[in-house]
């Protein structure tokens, strides 16, 4: 029996009061917390700004965001649902079905974005490029063969890397045109995406880490090289992506530290090491403090180069202090 | 009458003290530093730590964006007790960048409410860089403490 009948032969009411894995409420909670539509961001507000780009860099923008729209697509129709049938709890289904669904309102942002910014000829020109784009295409295609595949450790890889990973060529865009005090309103809303991502890039990773200490030690290993073929084979295609978008701008330097520097979090959500060295995941700092305003603060007290380290302000503590 | 102190670790030397959930990030992290470090208990039922010495305190963020639920639950309990709020002495969080402002918030609360110092942040398992600056850092710490 495959495991999607055995799913369909049986289903029990979910008990929220009865957790085998206290994490699955953790992040249910986070998630349903972090929830937001983009009604809620007044993206009208960039059109002035928006009339400021080139016609290149309009077209740059429509692409990038045409190609975060497939990843969404295929993680909200395809990758999270992939997820279920392996779920190890009914609320770990749960939360799957909360990330598919969240991935569907991501999707839906784009095209908020561009009904607010956009001449509809120049969107639909810039769909059909995505379904041409030989490079997003093989992306996709490298995820979806994994979804496909009945191998469930591969699929939470290429499901992490989906989400931790690939879309960060694209992030990288509103970020610098944020830095540039540009499209300001599309960067916040992009932002809260960017907050989901990792929150499911951290539970897609813990639950591989669960299932991969069960394996043995030789489909660990096995398990573990696999993983670092398909990060490098979709590096290597990530970068021709970046290139054919950002060369004309001059920015794919840059983007490709953004992406070492995203490749190194993913592995870690997996469990695994970083892989690129600090040399080259040294993003520009502006972009950096676009997607953590205080993340270019050196908060290395240790070296005492750090501007803005915190020193408390001592005050008195109360018990009644630590009811947060 | 001198009491010789049996101790491999110098007296004057702290420890840390760090909480990790289930996904283990911050305990991989603290695993790579080889310094003396205890972990404050994930059980609700589970004996509470009681801090013997000064402490640096390792702790993750909870993330999300808002201060409510920022510093894990555990920890809240382990410096609601006032011997230990008494001796910990710095902070070093875990975070994500992807929370924006929010990149390792537990560690500022806990730095302004405990009056210490906000002494280093990391993502995730934290990278080699972080290791090395961490374990220098901690050693040269207490030092200067001494």
């Amino acid at each position: 029996m495959t495991t999607a009948s055995k799913r369909l032969s049986r289903v029990d009411a979910i008990n929220w009061n009865r957790l085998q894995d206290d994490k699955d409420l953790e992040v249910w909670n986070r998630l349903t917390s972090n929830f937001w539509l983009p009604e809620k961001v007044p993206l009208s507000n960039d059109i002035p700004s928006w009339n400021t780009l080139t016609t290149q860099e309009q077209q740059l923008t429509i692409r990038v965001f045409t190609g975060l729209t497939l990843l969404d697509t295929i993680q909200s129709s395809v990758g999270a649902p992939a997820l279920m049938p392996d779920a190890r709890t009914p609320h770990e289904e749960a939360v799957y079905a909360n990330i598919a669904f969240m991935e569907a309102v991501h999707a839906r942002s784009y095209s908020s974005i561009f009904s607010t910014l956009c001449t509809t000829r120049n969107v639909d020109d810039a769909f059909r490029w995505s379904e041409e784009n030989p490079t997003l295409q093989a992306k996709s295609e490298l995820i979806l063969e994994r979804y496909r595949a009945d191998d469930p450790l591969m699929r939470k890889v290429a499901s992490v890397f989906l989400e931790s990973f690939l879309f960060y060529s694209g992030f990288y865009l509103p970020m610098y045109w944020s830095s540039h005090a540009k499209l300001s309103n599309t960067a916040d809303l992009i932002r809260l995406i960017i907050r989901d991502e990792a929150v499911h890039g951290y539970y897609i990773g813990y639950k591989f880490q669960q299932a991969l200490a069960e394996a043995s030690a030789e489909r660990q290993a096995a398990v573990k090289e696999y993983a670092f073929e398909l990060l490098l084979e979709l590096y290597d295609n990530e970068v021709k992506y970046t290139e054919s978008l950002y060369d004309a701008v001059g920015l794919t330097e840059d983007v490709k530290k953004f992406l070492h520097y995203n490749a190194n979090k993913a592995l870690m959500n997996l469990g695994y090491e970083a892989l690129f060295p600090a040399s080259v995941t040294d993003v520009d700092p502006t972009i950096m403090a676009a997607l953590s305003p205080s993340a270019d603060e050196n908060h290395d007290f240790f070296s005492g180069s750090g501007s803005s380290y915190v020193i408390g302000r001592a005050v008195a503590t109360e018990d009644e202090d630590w009811a947060f | 009458m001198t009491v010789a102190m049996p101790l491999e670790y110098p007296i004057a030397h702290g420890e840390l003290v760090y909480f990790s959930t289930r996904s283990s990030n911050t305990r991989r992290f603290v695993e790579k530093l080889e310094l003396p470090a205890r972990r404050i208990p994930l059980e609700r039922d589970a004996q509470p730590l009681r801090a013997r010495r000064p402490y640096i305190l390792v702790v993750p963020t909870y993330g999300g964006g808002s201060e409510k639920g920022a510093v894990p639950g555990p920890v809240i309990r382990f410096l609601n007790d006032e011997t230990n709020r008494a001796l910990i002495r710095g902070v070093i969080a875990a975070g994500n960048t992807n929370f924006g402002a929010a990149f390792g918030l537990a560690g500022r609360i806990v730095a302004d409410k405990c009056g210490v110092p906000f002494l280093y942040r990391f993502e995730l398992l934290g990278t080699d860089d972080d290791v090395a600056r961490v374990r220098k850092g901690v050693t040269e710490f207490w030092k200067r403490q001494a």
